[in-house]
Protein backbone atom coordinates (compact mmCIF):
# COMPACT_ATOMS: atom_id res chain seq x y z
CA UNK A 1 0.00 0.00 0.00
CA UNK A 2 1.44 3.14 -1.33
CA UNK A 3 0.77 6.65 -0.35
CA UNK A 4 -2.42 8.09 -2.54
CA UNK A 5 -2.15 10.69 -5.06
CA UNK A 6 -4.75 13.10 -3.13
CA UNK A 7 -2.71 12.64 0.22
CA UNK A 8 0.31 13.73 -1.84
CA UNK A 9 -1.76 16.86 -3.39
CA UNK A 10 -2.60 17.92 0.04
CA UNK A 11 0.30 17.10 2.03
CA UNK A 12 2.55 19.54 -0.90
CA UNK A 13 -0.81 22.26 -0.30
CA UNK A 14 -0.56 22.31 3.65
CA UNK A 15 3.53 22.49 3.25
CA UNK A 16 3.29 25.30 0.67
CA UNK A 17 0.75 26.97 3.26
CA UNK A 18 2.51 26.67 6.11
CA UNK A 19 6.47 27.76 4.57
CA UNK A 20 4.63 30.62 2.64
CA UNK A 21 2.74 31.71 6.17
CA UNK A 22 6.42 31.74 7.66
CA UNK A 23 8.10 33.53 5.25
CA UNK A 24 6.31 36.29 3.73
CA UNK A 25 6.63 39.86 4.65
CA UNK A 26 3.16 41.27 4.54
CA UNK A 27 1.44 40.14 8.15
CA UNK A 28 -2.15 39.64 6.28
CA UNK A 29 -0.32 37.61 3.71
CA UNK A 30 1.05 35.12 6.23
CA UNK A 31 -2.44 35.06 7.72
CA UNK A 32 -4.02 34.10 4.79
CA UNK A 33 -1.14 31.23 3.84
CA UNK A 34 -1.75 30.28 7.45
CA UNK A 35 -5.27 29.54 7.05
CA UNK A 36 -4.49 27.97 3.82
CA UNK A 37 -2.11 25.40 5.90
CA UNK A 38 -4.74 24.58 8.44
CA UNK A 39 -7.38 24.17 5.39
CA UNK A 40 -4.92 21.69 4.25
CA UNK A 41 -4.74 19.74 6.96
CA UNK A 42 -7.93 20.00 7.73
CA UNK A 43 -8.22 18.11 4.38
CA UNK A 44 -5.65 15.42 5.26
CA UNK A 45 -7.98 14.89 8.37
CA UNK A 46 -10.20 13.41 6.01
CA UNK A 47 -8.67 11.80 4.07
CA UNK A 48 -7.29 9.85 6.92
CA UNK A 49 -11.13 8.95 7.75
CA UNK A 50 -11.14 11.84 10.65
CA UNK A 51 -14.19 13.25 9.55
CA UNK A 52 -15.54 14.95 12.86
CA UNK A 53 -12.11 15.88 13.71
CA UNK A 54 -11.14 17.16 9.88
CA UNK A 55 -14.51 19.51 10.51
CA UNK A 56 -13.43 21.07 13.83
CA UNK A 57 -9.94 21.87 12.59
CA UNK A 58 -11.97 23.53 9.74
CA UNK A 59 -14.45 25.37 12.11
CA UNK A 60 -11.98 26.30 15.00
CA UNK A 61 -8.66 27.03 12.96
CA UNK A 62 -9.81 28.23 9.98
CA UNK A 63 -13.23 29.51 10.87
CA UNK A 64 -12.14 31.20 14.86
CA UNK A 65 -7.99 30.86 14.63
CA UNK A 66 -7.04 32.82 11.60
CA UNK A 67 -9.81 35.06 11.98
CA UNK A 68 -8.67 36.05 15.32
CA UNK A 69 -5.10 36.15 13.79
CA UNK A 70 -6.02 38.73 11.52
CA UNK A 71 -8.09 40.90 14.09
CA UNK A 72 -4.78 40.76 15.91
CA UNK A 73 -3.04 41.98 12.85
CA UNK A 74 -5.05 44.82 12.28
CA UNK A 75 -5.09 45.89 16.28
CA UNK A 76 -0.91 45.94 16.55
CA UNK A 77 -0.58 46.92 12.84
CA UNK A 78 -0.23 51.02 13.67
CA UNK A 79 3.28 51.97 14.61
CA UNK A 80 4.54 49.13 12.77
CA UNK A 81 5.75 49.49 8.91
CA UNK A 82 6.33 46.50 7.26
CA UNK A 83 10.03 46.91 6.78
CA UNK A 84 12.71 44.97 5.76
CA UNK A 85 13.32 43.75 9.36
CA UNK A 86 10.65 40.79 9.15
CA UNK A 87 13.39 38.13 10.39
CA UNK A 88 15.39 38.68 13.28
CA UNK A 89 19.32 38.80 13.50
CA UNK A 90 19.64 35.24 14.98
CA UNK A 91 17.19 33.79 11.89
CA UNK A 92 20.06 31.93 10.36
CA UNK A 93 20.42 29.95 13.91
CA UNK A 94 16.92 29.54 14.53
CA UNK A 95 16.62 28.09 10.79
CA UNK A 96 19.79 25.81 11.80
CA UNK A 97 17.97 24.33 14.85
CA UNK A 98 14.74 23.56 13.07
CA UNK A 99 16.62 22.06 9.81
CA UNK A 100 18.92 20.04 12.39
CA UNK A 101 15.41 18.87 14.44
CA UNK A 102 13.86 17.54 11.39
CA UNK A 103 16.61 15.76 10.42
CA UNK A 104 16.41 14.14 14.10
CA UNK A 105 12.87 13.40 13.21
CA UNK A 106 12.78 12.44 9.77
CA UNK A 107 15.86 9.86 10.80
CA UNK A 108 13.90 8.38 14.11
CA UNK A 109 10.62 7.64 11.56
CA UNK A 110 13.15 5.85 9.23
CA UNK A 111 15.18 3.90 11.35
CA UNK A 112 12.24 2.99 13.82
CA UNK A 113 10.87 0.17 11.48
CA UNK A 114 7.07 1.85 11.18
CA UNK A 115 8.00 2.85 7.08
CA UNK A 116 9.38 -0.61 6.19
CA UNK A 117 5.96 -3.18 6.88
CA UNK A 118 3.39 -2.60 4.57
CA UNK A 119 0.33 -1.58 6.74
CA UNK A 120 -3.00 -2.38 5.28
CA UNK A 121 -5.82 -1.77 7.69
CA UNK A 122 -9.14 -1.28 7.17
CA UNK A 123 -10.56 2.29 7.84
CA UNK A 124 -11.96 2.62 11.56
CA UNK A 125 -15.63 2.94 11.73
CA UNK A 126 -15.26 6.98 13.44
CA UNK A 127 -19.15 7.01 13.22
CA UNK A 128 -20.59 9.94 14.78
CA UNK A 129 -22.52 7.50 17.73
CA UNK A 130 -19.10 6.11 18.52
CA UNK A 131 -17.51 9.73 19.14
CA UNK A 132 -20.27 10.92 20.87
CA UNK A 133 -20.52 7.87 23.40
CA UNK A 134 -16.40 7.68 24.03
CA UNK A 135 -16.70 11.31 24.81
CA UNK A 136 -19.56 10.56 27.15
CA UNK A 137 -18.46 7.83 28.99
CA UNK A 138 -14.62 6.84 29.06
CA UNK A 139 -13.70 10.74 27.97
CA UNK A 140 -16.13 12.72 30.46
CA UNK A 141 -14.12 14.04 32.95
CA UNK A 142 -11.41 15.49 30.77
CA UNK A 143 -14.58 16.74 28.62
CA UNK A 144 -15.48 18.87 31.68
CA UNK A 145 -12.03 20.06 32.21
CA UNK A 146 -11.96 21.10 28.95
CA UNK A 147 -15.07 23.49 29.11
CA UNK A 148 -13.84 24.95 33.01
CA UNK A 149 -10.75 25.92 30.62
CA UNK A 150 -12.04 27.57 28.16
CA UNK A 151 -14.42 29.49 29.97
CA UNK A 152 -11.53 30.45 32.17
CA UNK A 153 -9.72 31.40 29.27
CA UNK A 154 -11.87 33.11 27.49
CA UNK A 155 -12.70 35.40 31.18
CA UNK A 156 -8.81 35.65 30.93
CA UNK A 157 -8.73 36.94 27.68
CA UNK A 158 -11.12 39.62 27.80
CA UNK A 159 -9.81 40.93 31.09
CA UNK A 160 -6.27 41.20 29.43
CA UNK A 161 -7.26 42.87 26.07
CA UNK A 162 -9.56 45.07 27.73
CA UNK A 163 -8.53 48.81 27.85
CA UNK A 164 -6.93 49.84 30.67
CA UNK A 165 -9.46 52.92 32.56
CA UNK A 166 -6.92 56.44 31.48
CA UNK A 167 -6.69 57.93 34.91
CA UNK A 168 -7.87 61.80 34.77
CA UNK A 169 -5.16 63.49 36.30
CA UNK A 170 -3.21 62.31 32.63
CA UNK A 171 -0.69 59.84 34.24
CA UNK A 172 -0.91 57.46 31.89
CA UNK A 173 1.78 58.40 30.08
CA UNK A 174 4.30 58.53 32.90
CA UNK A 175 2.90 54.76 33.42
CA UNK A 176 3.62 53.72 29.57
CA UNK A 177 7.71 53.74 29.03
CA UNK A 178 8.78 53.55 25.32
CA UNK A 179 10.39 50.23 25.16
CA UNK A 180 12.75 49.72 22.62
CA UNK A 181 13.36 53.91 22.21
CA UNK B 1 6.98 4.20 1.87
CA UNK B 2 3.78 3.24 3.07
CA UNK B 3 0.97 5.74 4.59
CA UNK B 4 1.93 6.03 7.84
CA UNK B 5 5.67 7.26 7.27
CA UNK B 6 4.21 9.57 4.95
CA UNK B 7 1.97 11.12 7.61
CA UNK B 8 4.95 11.20 10.19
CA UNK B 9 7.04 12.61 7.33
CA UNK B 10 4.79 15.75 6.49
CA UNK B 11 4.30 16.21 9.95
CA UNK B 12 7.65 16.48 10.91
CA UNK B 13 8.64 19.05 7.81
CA UNK B 14 5.48 20.75 9.32
CA UNK B 15 6.67 20.83 12.25
CA UNK B 16 10.32 22.14 11.62
CA UNK B 17 8.60 24.95 9.30
CA UNK B 18 6.70 26.08 12.21
CA UNK B 19 9.54 25.97 14.51
CA UNK B 20 11.73 27.71 12.00
CA UNK B 21 9.29 30.69 11.86
CA UNK B 22 8.75 30.52 15.59
CA UNK B 23 12.38 30.84 15.94
CA UNK B 24 13.30 33.41 13.40
CA UNK B 25 10.23 35.86 12.76
CA UNK B 26 10.22 39.35 14.46
CA UNK B 27 6.23 39.94 14.55
CA UNK B 28 4.94 38.29 18.06
CA UNK B 29 1.89 37.53 16.12
CA UNK B 30 3.98 35.17 13.50
CA UNK B 31 5.39 34.18 16.36
CA UNK B 32 1.91 32.48 18.09
CA UNK B 33 1.46 31.41 14.58
CA UNK B 34 4.73 28.89 14.07
CA UNK B 35 3.54 27.41 17.96
CA UNK B 36 0.42 26.89 16.16
CA UNK B 37 1.86 25.08 12.93
CA UNK B 38 3.56 22.60 14.94
CA UNK B 39 0.39 22.24 17.66
CA UNK B 40 -1.00 21.39 14.31
CA UNK B 41 1.86 19.28 12.90
CA UNK B 42 1.69 17.02 16.68
CA UNK B 43 -2.39 16.48 15.91
CA UNK B 44 -1.42 14.97 12.59
CA UNK B 45 0.90 12.26 14.17
CA UNK B 46 -1.92 11.49 16.40
CA UNK B 47 -4.52 10.95 13.39
CA UNK B 48 -2.24 9.22 11.77
CA UNK B 49 -1.43 6.98 14.48
CA UNK B 50 -5.26 6.42 15.50
CA UNK B 51 -5.96 5.47 11.55
CA UNK B 52 -3.14 3.36 10.93
CA UNK B 53 -2.40 1.83 14.67
CA UNK B 54 -3.55 -1.67 16.09
CA UNK B 55 -6.99 -0.81 17.88
CA UNK B 56 -8.73 2.53 16.05
CA UNK B 57 -11.91 1.12 17.90
CA UNK B 58 -10.60 2.96 20.67
CA UNK B 59 -10.74 6.59 19.58
CA UNK B 60 -7.91 7.69 21.67
CA UNK B 61 -5.83 9.27 19.54
CA UNK B 62 -9.03 10.57 18.01
CA UNK B 63 -10.30 11.99 20.93
CA UNK B 64 -7.04 13.50 21.72
CA UNK B 65 -7.15 15.43 18.80
CA UNK B 66 -10.31 16.86 19.67
CA UNK B 67 -9.34 17.38 23.32
CA UNK B 68 -5.97 19.46 21.67
CA UNK B 69 -8.04 21.54 19.07
CA UNK B 70 -9.78 22.98 22.44
CA UNK B 71 -6.55 23.61 24.28
CA UNK B 72 -4.81 25.11 21.20
CA UNK B 73 -8.54 27.44 20.40
CA UNK B 74 -8.21 28.41 24.48
CA UNK B 75 -4.05 29.53 23.87
CA UNK B 76 -4.88 31.13 20.94
CA UNK B 77 -7.30 33.53 21.99
CA UNK B 78 -5.37 33.95 25.61
CA UNK B 79 -1.69 34.43 23.48
CA UNK B 80 -3.10 37.02 21.17
CA UNK B 81 -4.89 38.98 24.27
CA UNK B 82 -1.18 39.22 25.54
CA UNK B 83 0.37 40.34 22.49
CA UNK B 84 -2.58 43.27 21.82
CA UNK B 85 -2.21 44.03 25.75
CA UNK B 86 1.81 44.48 25.09
CA UNK B 87 1.48 46.53 22.01
CA UNK B 88 -1.08 48.92 24.16
CA UNK B 89 1.63 48.74 26.56
CA UNK B 90 4.87 49.30 24.24
CA UNK B 91 3.51 50.25 21.20
CA UNK B 92 5.42 47.34 19.10
CA UNK B 93 5.01 43.72 18.30
CA UNK B 94 8.20 43.25 17.77
CA UNK B 95 9.11 40.62 20.25
CA UNK B 96 13.60 41.50 19.47
CA UNK B 97 12.29 45.15 21.13
CA UNK B 98 10.24 44.12 23.78
CA UNK B 99 13.08 44.01 26.05
CA UNK B 100 11.81 44.39 29.54
CA UNK B 101 12.55 41.70 31.36
CA UNK B 102 15.78 41.58 29.65
CA UNK B 103 18.49 40.68 32.46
Amino acid sequence: MRMTLPFLILAILTLAGGVAAMTLRRLVHCALALSVAFAGLAALYLNLDAEFAGLAQLLVYVGAIAILIVFAILLTRGGDSDAEKSFSPAGIGGAVIALAVFAVLAWATETSGIAHPALVTPPPESAMREIGLALMQRYVLPLEVIALMLTAAMIGAVILAVRERRNPAGTESAERPGLGA
Amino acid sequence: MNPLAGCLLVSSLLFSVGLAGALTRRSAILVLAGIELMLNAANLNFIAFWRFGPHPEFLTGFVFVIFSIAVAAAEAAVGLALIVAIYRHAQTSDVSEITEMKG
